[in-house]
């Protein structure tokens, strides 16, 4: 019975037991009670996962492991996987720079014209990345409507520059982290910037000091996405930055030329980008990318 | 310093219309049922939703005018504010978030931590420092909460529906809690509520908020014994009825009368209090004056008691022991007399 | 009028004369879908040939897979369908040839020779091959792995120039793209995409380019669906309309 004292009030909710004000995931829940998948889920699930991974196995069976050693030694090889790693690294901090206020706009600010915004934002997803690259060049090439500017005055033209590669990286790959993190912030409960703000938060503080650490996971999401789309980009590089080993020549480009007339050695720079975007990727823990 | 606050704004459908003062020192409970605007009022006065007409001034500090272009924004106002579901920060432990305030201000971390733990140790949860917000009670948060509303030492204390995601249990201790840390505080406060016990407990003054209007203000036991609308008569059991006063009698709309001990004219609220309801499974002859017939039409329990809505020419609602309403056999549907003594009767000008 | 109408009666006659009169691409009675894998190089005039091949042969529907050589080598062994494959170089025939896919002996049908590609106006002035060891210079050629990167490789060894380029380009089609935009001061490409390229890019000759001459042969495959068909095919590009068409368009004659 109800406890004693309490007087009877038709007008008030009464007070429900609530979770206690923190988290409590359903991942761990479901972890250790053990949900069984249905049956529906499982199955397209694992022929999903089996179109997934085939080529990969593909790739490990037809690779010329007699002499692996020896064509991993050559130089291009090491040249081509550390500007990979270098330039997708970079492409991944200037998406965060740039793309994360883009998504706080996007997903905060009331400010019309937001769905255009976001429509422009996702144009880099929807174009061949080789058109991509030709755009750049409209750009900022030599000739280009800013490019022309930057050559006029300073001498220096982006094209086949590994700053070229950056840029090409960066217009394929922010869109990733930007829908990611627009997700994220809109997810989150914008009632905490509510009590910063009494709290005497300014703006940027609160973005700071408690929207940032909020969407943390997210935005960590959203830059994986971003990193490994920047590290396999070859449209918008090749056309963009061109094509040159230690300065341009990605490791998808590298591939792609091995393939036209030496398809093992092809094969064998595909398994060095597999094998170290695998090895990048599983390292970030799991945690770091779900609600902390 | 002193609030005052006259606040006019639109929002959807609600249309809110109201005015407050409240003293230093001064505890205002802000009781009204779901959807009145009372958190509205709130946000507004937190500088969180700026209002279309009025003014809004703490002393002499204006924080709202908008027909000056008044609108002093949320992190310059020197306010405290703890909300409906505490919103500590998430990632942050419980002393951090508490020393979040004095961090705004630039204050040094080592010292802001150092007042937030004095501050942790005053509401008893020195312990729980480092925990994240997680893991800490509904009661413990609530406390936490307040600590870091507090901190900054504000001039005005707003507290959103404070006691409403405890369970029963809990709610007794923290609203206990919660008067004795109110009255330590020196400035004004608001406190939300739809739940009439926190009014009782907590305000020195109860301002009902209906529709967006204020329908009722007082000291809270005024409010209580006097109701002035349907809502706070639910509210507290009491059975509203309204008619006009002719000397001893009060001749309700239905055309019945009602005798009253003191002599009332024009128009008048009576009320009736729950417990001083007598049924009789047949018509009494006794000293009671009033006297009516009525039918059961519901009976809930209420507390160690059976709260029963009757019908008839005079609507009311009774408090019968349990043992009693067992021994009398009623029943929905049951046929009674009701009785009232004329002293139990509450008249008031309307 | 009746002079219009005399007129439009000799012209049909004169274009019914020729067909009726010519060997090569002779009306036949073949039909049926014939799959023809050629060079990227060879896309716009194969394209018009095909054309007028199919205007000759109507129950022949020919259709084409232009991509480069190595690439199309590559299809072939794999076990793509196709009648005909006309390689932009020797080496990709004999990865054809030698996997056993090729029917018969191929045949070079034309050459092709590499020519210096400069934006329209010629900007920087560029003369000759040995300005592609200006530094200072923005230049393109075909990446080694591809044909027309070795062509380059062997014409600077000939003029003895240690080439700084910019850019290997992964093909023909993108080293172009980069000139017409004005990208690049010059490029090394085939004589025959400068021409294809119209007004927007300008050739310069130099005569070291004959050391690097690429032959292009022609074979019909062995797994061939359509094989008549294909024969007929091959039979038309090295036939006088074949080779004309193919001379307009820049290439040598072998």
């Amino acid at each position: 019975m109800t406890d004693p004292g309490f007087l009877e009030d038709p007008e008030a909710t009464a007070a429900p037991t609530r979770p206690r004000p923190g988290r409590r995931t359903l991942a761990r829940r479901s972890a250790r009670t053990g949900t069984r998948i249905p049956l529906a889920l499982l199955l397209p699930a694992i022929i999903g996962t089996a179109i997934l991974v085939l080529p990969l196995v593909g790739l490990l069976i037809r690779a010329p492991w007699s002499d692996l050693l020896v064509r991993l030694a050559e130089p291009e090889v090491g040249q081509a996987l550390r500007l990979s790693l270098i330039t997708a690294s970079m492409a991944t901090v200037v998406s965060m720079f740039f793309g994360i206020p883009i998504a706080w706009v996007l997903a905060r600010s009331n400010i019309r014209g937001r769905s255009i915004l976001r429509a422009l934002v996702t144009v880099p997803l929807v174009l061949p990345p080789v058109v991509g690259g030709v755009a750049l060049f409209l750009v900022l090439g030599r000739r280009g409507i800013i490019g022309s500017w930057l050559y006029e005055t300073f001498g220096f033209s982006l094209p086949f520059t590994t700053a070229a590669v950056v840029i090409a990286e960066t217009f394929v790959a922010m869109p990733f982290l930007i829908i990611s993190v627009e997700g994220a912030l809109r997810a989150a409960d914008a009632r905490f910037e509510d009590a910063a703000a009494t709290l005497g938060a300014g703006g940027w503080s609160t973005f700071r000091r408690v929207t940032l650490p909020l969407v943390a996971p997210g935005i960590a999401a959203g830059a994986v996405l971003c990193w490994a789309r920047a590290l396999g980009e070859f449209g918008a590089t090749i056309t963009f930055a061109g094509n040159f080993p230690g300065s341009t020549q990605t490791m998808p480009l590298a591939v792609y030329l091995a393939l036209q007339n030496d398809p093992q050695a092809a094969i064998v720079l595909s398994l060095v980008l597999l094998a170290v975007s695998l090895a990048t990727l599983t390292l970030l823990r799991e945690r770091w990318l779900t609600r902390a | 310093m002193s609030l005052s606050a006259a606040i006019g704004l639109q929002r959807g459908s609600l249309r809110l219309d109201v005015e407050l003062r409240v003293e230093p020192g001064q505890v205002l409970v802000l009781l009204g049922p779901n959807g009145a605007g009372k958190s509205t009022v709130l946000r507004v006065l937190a500088g969180l939703l700026p209002p279309d007409t009025g003014r809004v001034a703490l002393g002499h500090l204006v924080l709202d005018e908008p027909a000056a272009g008044i609108h002093v924004p949320p992190y310059e106002r020197p306010i405290g504010m703890v909300f409906q579901e505490y919103l500590l920060f998430p990632h942050m432990s419980t002393v951090d978030n508490v020393a979040f305030g004095l961090r705004s201000r630039r204050v040094p971390k080592a010292q802001a931590r150092e007042a937030a733990r004095h501050w942790l140790e005053r509401v008893g949860l020195s312990t729980s420092a480092k925990s994240k917000p997680g893991v800490l009670s509904g009661g413990q948060a609530q406390r936490v909460a307040l600590a870091r509303a507090l901190i900054g030492s504000p001039e005005l204390l707003l507290l959103d529906e404070p006691l409403a995601a405890l369970d029963a249990r809990t709610k007794l201790e923290v609203r206990a809690d919660l008067r004795r840390h109110l009255s330590e505080y020196s400035g004004p406060t608001i406190v939300v509520s739809h739940d009439p016990i926190d009014a009782m407990a907590l305000a020195d003054e109860v301002a009902v908020i209906e529709h967006g209007r204020v329908v009722q203000s007082g000291p809270p036991a005024e409010v209580a014994r006097r109701p002035r609308t349907d809502y706070v008569a639910r509210l507290m059991g009491l059975s509203l009825l309204a008619g006009t006063g002719e000397g001893a009698q009060v001749r309700l709309e239905s055309g019945v009368s009602v005798s009253v001990a003191e002599p009332a004219s024009g128009s008048v609220y009576v009320a009736i209090r729950p417990e001083a309801v007598a049924i009789y499974p047949t018509e009494p002859h006794g000293s009671p004056r009033n006297v009516w017939p009525a039918r059961l039409a519901s009976a809930t329990p209420h507390g160690s008691a059976v709260r029963c809505d009757l019908t008839g020419p005079v609507p009311l609602t009774a408090d019968l022991t349990a043992t009693a309403f067992a021994e009398l056999g009623l029943a929905p549907g049951s046929e009674v007399w009701a009785t009232v003594k004329a002293h139990e009767v509450e008249v008031y000008a309307r | 009028m009746a002079l219009i109408g005399a007129a439009l009666l000799f012209l049909s006659a004169c274009g019914g004369d020729d067909t009726a009169n010519s060997t090569d691409g002779a009306t036949s009675d073949l039909s049926g879908p014939l799959t023809v894998f050629a060079a990227a190089s060879l896309t716009d005039v194969f394209i018009e040939l095909g054309e007028t091949f199919m205007a000759q042969n109507p129950g022949i529907e020919v259709r084409f897979n232009f991509g480069p050589s190595s690439g199309l080598s590559r299809q072939i062994n794999e076990g793509a369908p196709a009648d005909v494959f006309a390689s932009a170089n020797i080496s990709q025939m004999a990865v054809v040839s030698e996997a056993g896919n090729a029917d018969g002996e191929p045949t070079v049908f034309v050459e092709n020779v590499l020519q210096i590609a400069a934006p329209a106006g010629n900007p920087a002035g560029i003369t000759g091959i040995a300005d592609f060891a200006n530094a200072d210079l923005t230049l393109a050629i075909c990446a080694p792995e591809v044909p027309c990167g070795v062509a380059a490789a062997t014409v600077f060894e000939a003029a003895g120039i240690t080439p700084s380029v910019d850019s290997l380009e992964e093909d023909v089609r993108a080293a172009l793209t980069k000139v017409e935009l004005g990208e690049v001061d010059a490029a090394l490409v085939y004589v025959t995409d400068v021409i294809a390229a119209g007004s927007a890019v300008e050739g310069i000759d130099f005569p070291e380019t004959l050391e690097a001459v690429t032959s292009y042969p022609i074979v019909t495959l062995s797994a061939a669906p359509n094989p008549d068909a294909g024969q007929l095919f091959v039979e038309f590009i090295l036939s006088e309309v074949g080779t004309a068409a193919l001379e307009e368009a820049g290439f040598r004659s072998p």
